[in-house]
């Protein structure tokens, strides 16, 4: 057993005036070190103790206006930087759209700082070894009573003067709180090595699982098995064929299901003298033509085949489709160029059928007539 | 019975000069709104309806911060609630000015002639709400009803001085629990009928909240400005603290940032959908001048009284209190002209001394007002049973 050292007088209190008249007394007194508990939070507390302003304003200030910043450059770099997309026709920088998630952001940052700094650095837990802890006036004060201790290391500290201040104050149950010298630490916990070590194992284990996890265990039997399936993914290489491609062409003289063959590829000429357009023009076939036109063609060429595209210059702009070749092309050319693509326009035919990319062609002559109408259109 | 209650007040006169002032203000006011109809007649109606949204703001308010008081059961208000009292008699007045309205609601409103009205889709579908019977109704029962409300209320609260009885207070918290219900319809309608139907082809169905935030705030700032003053000259009962100071100056700050959340959140909305027919309504407060009084806006009525009052010295600090009182009063008076003026002059900003007769006049009214009603009443409800313990508070 090591010495008892003396850590504070101790007074209790009935009601919340008599506590708030003895803080009053000790403030002037001229006592610095000491301190009321009670069982809930008193007004008045602070001005009776002339306790200066709480500097934990600062704190939430501080740390909501650095949270509000860098929400902003957060959402700044990457909609307007990193990954610019059009969202709603707005501008990749709209501030309105950030205000929001900057007002949250704030909140949440200053009000987490704020409770983590008071319980952390203002109050200083975790304080298992306060020497309160465990003593009948701290059991009081956390239930109905209220009390003061003032602590000895107080200038001002001189037990007989205390005995007597407290006595004045008509407190109760004047007792000395002792500790033990070894338990008392009036350091920052977290501050303490151990802490910061747990701390910096827990950071080095979360990452470190969560790296095992999603790149070596999902690779791992059996997490993998939905992965690793008995069947080969495109551009893997086969063992089975000697030639070793795993992706195959169909079996001469076959064609696959819903899969119409195009014979005239590369050969334009050929493809405008041999095809003929089989779809009637009706108003139905108009009006299909017009929307897959819409759909398929017009980011580019425009609605109304203009070359007037809507790529911001992403793509160049086509020519447009009423000049004079077009419009002698038979439609075989049209299909043709539709199918096939032409230079670096690309090819619809995985996304357009046969008949449909017929209606476009039936479409298109729309199109140029509604601009290049003929004498007879106008009587 | 607390007619004991041990309160230190004595009444004192308020000195000469605020009758002096109240009339110079009111008279110049007064004389200058004429000659400003006799010049320009729409014109001057257009700054007839924020003065008249002006003063239905502070009194309409200050008789929801008194019934507030009532049926939350707040002690902290008390010592002071006879000002907010004071100045919902405002709504006695309003009869008075919409009168001069009355004439020019054809140069306001297009959407009161009947051939404009029965050309435009739109308007005919609103007809059965915008046409003048059902509004003229409207505006004659609003006023009724806040001056019904008003005239039982302060009468209980002043017939506690004299009788101490408890239960006028009852009968108080009563009346004010069926006014705040009364309160909000009647002011968001009123916010629908005056300020909105001015272009009566937008809707912002937020509108009503928005009038309603810089309602409030306007009648904190009015009241904090009163009683921050005669208290400091030692007008009113002794013991109030910085403790009451903080509080107005608190709310002072919250429904600055009320009001900002609420006009934030109408333009957002707006301003996200991008439909043709509400974004017209922000476009053109930023056609021409406009555009530079709009961003004025936010700093007059958002930044510098958020950066003014933010800390906890400057709500207890009398000087600041007092300034920032003055300035978030001239902001809702600059709020309510960028409402309004915008639909009267499409190309820019107008100012003249028409704009300064109208203010001149409406706070001649408040003072005379206040005046007149201090002479022969308490300025501290005296026998309320709350009072004691509203002096006693402490945060
Ligand atoms: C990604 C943009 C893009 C889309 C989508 C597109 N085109 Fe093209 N198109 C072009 C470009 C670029 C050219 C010019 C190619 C060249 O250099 O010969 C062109 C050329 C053409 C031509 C030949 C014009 C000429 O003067 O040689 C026709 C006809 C044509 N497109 C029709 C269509 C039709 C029909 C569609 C809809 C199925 C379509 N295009 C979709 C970009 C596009």
């Amino acid at each position: 057993m090591s010495e008892k050292i003396l850590y504070s007088y101790t007074g209790i209190f009935d009601t919340p005036d008599e506590i708030i008249h003895a803080a009053e007394k000790a403030s002037e007194y001229g006592f610095k070190n000491y301190d009321v508990h009670t069982p809930y939070p008193l007004h008045g507390m602070n001005k009776a103790m002339k306790l200066p302003p709480s500097k934990l304003g600062y704190v939430a200030l501080v740390v909501g206006l650095s949270g509000a910043l860098a929400a902003l450059l957060l959402m700044f770099w990457m909609s307007a930087v990193d990954y610019p997309i059009v969202i709603g026709g707005k501008p990749f920088f709209s501030f309105p759209a950030y205000v929001p998630v900057m007002f949250e952001v704030t909140v949440l940052s200053a009000s987490i700082a704020t409770v983590l700094t008071m319980l952390f650095i203002f109050f200083k837990l975790p304080n298992n070894a306060h020497p309160l802890n465990d003593t009948l006036y701290m059991k009081k004060v956390s239930s109905d009573k209220y009390g003061i201790s003032i602590q000895a290391e107080d200038n001002k500290f001189n037990e007989a003067d205390v005995r007597r201040f407290l006595e004045d104050c008509d407190a109760k149950e004047i007792t000395a709180v002792y500790y033990d010298k070894e338990e008392i630490n009036y350091k920052h916990k977290i501050l303490e090595p151990k802490f910061i070590g747990f701390l910096l194992f827990t950071a080095l284990l979360t990452s470190g699982v969560t790296y095992f996890t999603l790149n070596k265990l999902l690779y791992m039997p059996p997490f993998d098995w939905m992965m690793e399936q008995n069947k080969l993914n495109p551009q893997a290489t086969s063992t089975v064929f000697d030639d070793g491609f795993g992706m195959r062409k169909p079996v001469e003289g076959t064609i696959a299901r819903g899969f119409t063959p195009y014979s005239f590829s590369g050969q334009p000429e050929a493809a405008e003298v041999n095809l003929v357009n089989p779809l009637p023009v009706s108003k139905s076939v108009l009006e299909l033509g017009q929307q897959k036109y819409d759909t398929f063609c017009s980011p580019c060429h425009g609605y109304y085949g203009e070359g007037d595209s809507r790529l911001r210059g992403q793509f160049p702009n086509p020519p447009s489709l009423h000049s004079e070749k077009i419009r002698t092309w038979k439609d075989g050319r049209i299909f043709h160029v539709i199918t096939d693509g032409q230079n670096i326009m690309p090819s619809y035919s995985s996304q357009l059928t046969v008949n449909e990319i017929w209606a476009i062609v039936h479409y298109t002559r729309v199109l140029q007539r509604a601009l290049n109408a003929k004498e007879s259109d106008l009587q | 019975m607390s007619a004991t209650q041990n309160v230190d007040y004595q009444k004192k006169e308020l000195p000469k000069k605020f009758q002096t002032v109240g009339t110079v203000l009111f008279v110049i006011g007064l004389i200058g709104v004429i000659a400003a109809y006799l010049t320009d007649g729409s014109r001057s109606a257009f700054n007839n309806i924020i003065m008249l949204m002006f003063l239905t703001s502070i009194g309409l308010g200050s008789l929801f911060l008194v019934s507030v008081e009532f049926v939350a059961g707040a002690v902290w208000s008390t010592p002071f609630r006879r000002i907010p009292e004071f100045l919902s008699s405002i709504l006695l007045v309003l009869p008075i000015v919409v009168v001069p309205l009355l004439f020019k609601l054809g140069d306001i409103f297009h959407w009161m002639h009947p051939e404009v009205v029965e050309a435009d889709k739109i308007l005919t579908g609103k007809a059965p709400y915008l046409n003048v019977d059902f509004f003229i109704i409207r505006v004659i029962v609003f006023i009724l009803l806040w001056i019904i409300f008003y005239y039982f209320i302060t009468k209980n609260s002043k017939k506690q001085d004299t009788t101490f009885d408890q239960s006028l207070t009852k009968r108080n918290i009563k009346l004010s629990a069926a006014f705040i219900p009364v309160f909000g319809i009647t002011i968001s309608f009123t916010a629908f009928d005056w300020l909105m139907s001015l272009e009566p082809h937008w809707f912002s169905t937020i509108f009503g909240v928005y009038y309603f935030s810089g309602s409030i705030l306007a009648a904190f700032a009015a009241v904090t400005l009163i009683v921050v003053w005669l208290n400091e000259n030692g007008y009113l009962v002794k013991g109030l603290t910085k403790d009451h100071y903080y509080s107005l100056g608190a709310f002072m700050f919250a429904f600055t940032n009320f009001w900002a959340y609420i006009a934030f959140s109408q333009f957002l909305l707006i301003w996200y959908a991008n439909l043709p027919e509400e974004t017209f309504w922000f476009l053109q407060r930023w056609e021409g001048s406009w555009i530079y009084f709009s961003i004025g806006l936010i700093f007059v009525r958002f930044v510098i009284p958020y950066v003014g009052l933010i800390s906890q010295p400057s709500k207890m600090d009398p000087k600041r209190l007092i300034i920032m009182s003055v300035w978030l009063l001239f902001a809702h008076w600059y709020d309510l002209y960028w409402l309004a003026m915008p639909n009267y002059s499409k190309e820019g900003v107008l100012f003249s001394w028409i704009e300064l007769t109208f203010p001149l006049m409406a706070v001649g009214i408040v003072i005379l007002l206040l005046v007149q009603l201090s002479k022969k009443n308490n300025l501290v409800p005296i026998g309320d049973p709350k009072l004691k313990r509203g002096i006693d508070f402490r945060l």
